[in-house]
């Protein structure tokens, strides 16, 4: 089974990269992009079993700094 | 004062620490693997090098933070140990939960590699005795991400409470209220990004970072 951890800053936490993308997007011309928020996407290949809870504590303990950062779990089969 | 310096993989300016350290004190620190469990007995100071730890992956300092030595190293904190942490130490310190806030990617988004202007924020620590309160000294600045953030209510109490030890004097990497250095509640655990053991010798441009060693040697003994 597998698991697809997404972890975003927090709304308020200014994001430079973020920032600096959608300038570059704007210099392309694209028009209409209201905001740019980078994120990153985390794949875990896991044992038959492990529960979303066990997840849950793996992204509070290392994959997402809580502090600056949410994180949202999904389960995959 | 014994001293202990912390090696992660991608450490590199744990040397540098041992330098300065054993020019100030005159006697070389103890080297410590982070996989190592236990510290030497009677440490006076633990200090967390700049550099690069675990190649800054998943979060500057993410990885170092749960390291095997690193329990240990909060063990020490809450005995009152004095504890240092510079550039990718001070990382290691907030993804270790033992200062608050976290260090982003510099808001201009550019290494900053360069000697910077600090004011002296709070000269009543351990780690700042030796300078004056509202001093400019100028240290060397080398990250990429050092750009301090934290909510504001917790802004408004490190500076409530003179935990702000050392500020940017001019715009470095987007730091909230310019901060540079702080410190823990109670007072023992320093965070900076500047590299103070990098001006030791007059040889090195400058000794205005000799002066937090020679600090720690007077307070520490």
């Amino acid at each position: 089974m597998k698991a697809r951890v997404t972890v975003n800053l927090k709304s308020g936490v200014l994001d430079p990269q973020g920032r600096a993308t959608h300038h570059a997007l704007t210099g392309l011309g694209f028009a209409g992009v209201n905001d740019v928020r980078i994120g990153k996407v985390i794949e875990l290949d896991l044992a038959d079993g492990t529960t979303p809870a066990a997840v849950d504590d793996m992204c509070r303990q290392l994959l997402a700094n809580t502090v600056i950062e949410s994180f949202r779990v999904e389960m995959l089969p | 004062m014994k001293a202990a310096v912390v090696v992660f993989p991608g450490s590199n300016c744990d040397r540098d620490l041992a330098v300065a350290l054993e020019a100030v004190t005159g006697t070389a620190p103890a080297m410590v693997w982070h996989r190592d469990t236990e510290l030497p007995d009677g440490l006076d100071l633990i200090a967390l090098p700049g550099g690069f730890s675990h190649g800054d992956y998943l979060r500057s300092g993410a990885m170092a933070a749960r390291a095997p030595i690193m329990r240990a190293v909060a063990d020490a904190a809450a005995r009152g140990v004095a504890v240092l942490g510079v550039c990718n130490g001070f990382q290691v310190l907030t993804e270790a939960g033992l200062l608050p806030g976290a260090l982003m990617r510099n808001a201009g988004l550019d290494f900053v590699c360069r000697d910077v202007e600090l004011t002296v924020a709070n000269a009543q620590t351990i780690f700042s005795a030796r300078y004056d309160d509202g001093e400019t000294i100028r240290i060397p600045v080398a990250h990429h991400d050092g750009n301090y953030v934290a909510d504001a209510a917790t802004l408004d109490r490190l500076e409530g409470e003179g935990r702000v030890v050392f500020r940017y004097s001019g715009p470095v990497n987007g730091s909230a209220r310019d901060i540079a250095g702080i410190v823990n509640d109670t007072g023992n655990v320093l965070g900076l990004m500047p590299h103070p053991e990098r001006l030791i010798e007059a040889a090195q441009g400058g000794t205005d970072g000799r002066r937090m060693f020679e600090g720690l040697l007077a307070a520490l003994g």
